[in-house]
């Protein structure tokens, strides 16, 4: 490696952690340079393959559960009242009644937690696989006409489907997957040399603002509009999918 | 111990983070076993602090905690198991890494074995930005290195980490002499 970028700059631009004037400077800069773009690629692959070995180790349920009840020794609030008047039994009962209510304020919580890392954890999951070897897509065109029909009768809804490679996100195409054990249409766009997998399945529910995050490197970014549910993943840039999500709520 | 008020947002704020505590205990100490022990430790040490704790960050500071907390543990229980640490001499340079890659994407062990051979400072940050997800600000609040060195120190981890995957049959070999 000669370039000396592949030391340095790189890693930003391959974490997203660089200003949008850095980056694009630096994408100018992979147009010619061969070194970070091979650099780039072993770092892609390297994180591929971290991510496809799922290296997270998570706490082992009887861990939980000793740590879980070594910090609930510090709730036991009604053992240290002294006095044995009424008012010990009224501080106690409320004590406990503490107790439940964090009990229960705590199951919530982590029920909460749980959905949205669950949604996460299969969408990138499901980005991972499609970045295996013929598995990005089932039909590959970048015209949207080709597209759109093509989800008809595989699917009892209709995704929106719309090349945007004027706005620097050119169509690939789509394929079926799977989400929350309900079958949703992945449409595939390109930006740079990243891809971007919008996940599209009905929903219900009202239309919301986006939430994001990041899981194992990856950004994703989900959000409601017009009875469908989307959620767009990618190791792009976060701005970048958010200028994705703009362009498919203005169209 | 915390007023009720406190140990509620603890079991909000700082609960959901126990899987990222013994991910990054894991690592950093390379044993289950330990994790468990340094992991919980950490916990009960962070519950003691939280009456500190002004918001912000919540992982991050969990992390920073477990992070300080496993060092202090590797000071204590030294078994010569740095010894086994990544040295850059012993793999020799660099060869094409894409193709030596796919494979290892096949082979948990491997990455793994290339993982616990990092010293501590370079495993650490791969296990925060690639394994648990971190952002450079968060990598440098948890492992006290100046943000403007985290993106040298992950090159410099990342590019250690390749080497590792790319010639673990040379360092073998070595180590058999």
């Amino acid at each position: 490696m000669s370039c000396n970028r592949t030391g340095t700059v790189l890693h930003g631009y391959f974490d997203s952690e660089l200003d949008v004037l850095d980056a694009s400077e630096f994408e100018r800069h992979l147009e010619q340079c061969s070194d970070c773009v091979n650099a780039l690629e072993a770092l892609q692959s390297l994180r591929s393959s971290m991510n496809l070995t799922q290296l997270y180790e998570k706490a082992p349920a009887a861990f939980r559960r000793r740590v879980l009840a070594s910090l609930g020794s510090g709730r036991s609030v009604a053992a240290s009242f002294p006095s044995r008047t009424v008012w010990s039994w009224l501080a106690a009962a409320a004590a406990i009644l503490v107790t439940v209510y964090l009990g229960v304020q705590l199951i919530a919580s982590q029920r909460a937690g749980d959905y949205g890392t669950e949604l996460a954890a299969e969408i990138v999951d499901a980005h991972l696989r499609s970045l295996q070897p013929g598995h990005l897509v089932d039909v590959v065109s970048t015209d949207q006409h080709t597209v759109k029909p093509w989800f008809d009768g595989k699917l009892d809804f209709s995704p929106p489907v719309h090349d945007f490679a004027d706005q620097g996100f050119p169509l690939q195409g789509g394929r079926i997957d799977v989400v929350h054990g309900r079958t949703v249409a992945a449409v595939v766009y390109a930006r740079r040399k990243h891809f971007v997998n919008v996940f599209i399945w009905p929903t219900n529910e009202k239309d919301s603002a986006p939430s994001s995050g990041a899981r194992q490197g990856y950004q994703w970014t989900e959000w409601r509009k017009g009875g469908m549910e989307f959620c767009a993943v990618s190791d792009a840039a976060p701005s970048a999918l958010e200028q994705l999500r703009s362009l498919l709520t203005s169209n | 111990m915390l007023d009720p008020q406190d140990q509620m947002r603890f079991e909000t704020l700082v609960l959901p983070h126990l899987d990222a505590a013994f991910n990054l205990a894991r690592w950093l100490l390379r044993s289950g076993t330990d994790a468990e022990d340094a992991a919980q430790e950490a916990m009960l040490r962070a519950y003691r602090f939280f009456h500190g704790f002004r918001g912000g960050d919540v992982r991050a500071w969990l992390l920073q905690i477990v992070r300080n907390t496993c060092f202090t543990w590797m000071e204590k229980n030294r078994h010569g198991k740095d010894l086994s640490e990544f040295d850059e001499e012993l793999h020799g340079s660099i060869g094409p890494t894409p193709e030596s890659l796919a494979i290892a994407a096949d082979n948990r062990g491997r990455l793994t074995q290339a993982l616990e051979s990092l010293p501590s400072r370079f495993r650490e940050v791969i296990v925060l930005r690639e394994i648990e997800g971190c952002s450079y600000k968060e990598i440098a609040t948890v492992t006290s290195i100046p943000i403007g060195t985290v993106m040298s120190t992950l090159s410099r981890a990342r590019r250690q980490l390749q080497l590792a995957l790319n010639n673990p049959a040379k360092k073998e070999a070595i180590r058999e002499l």
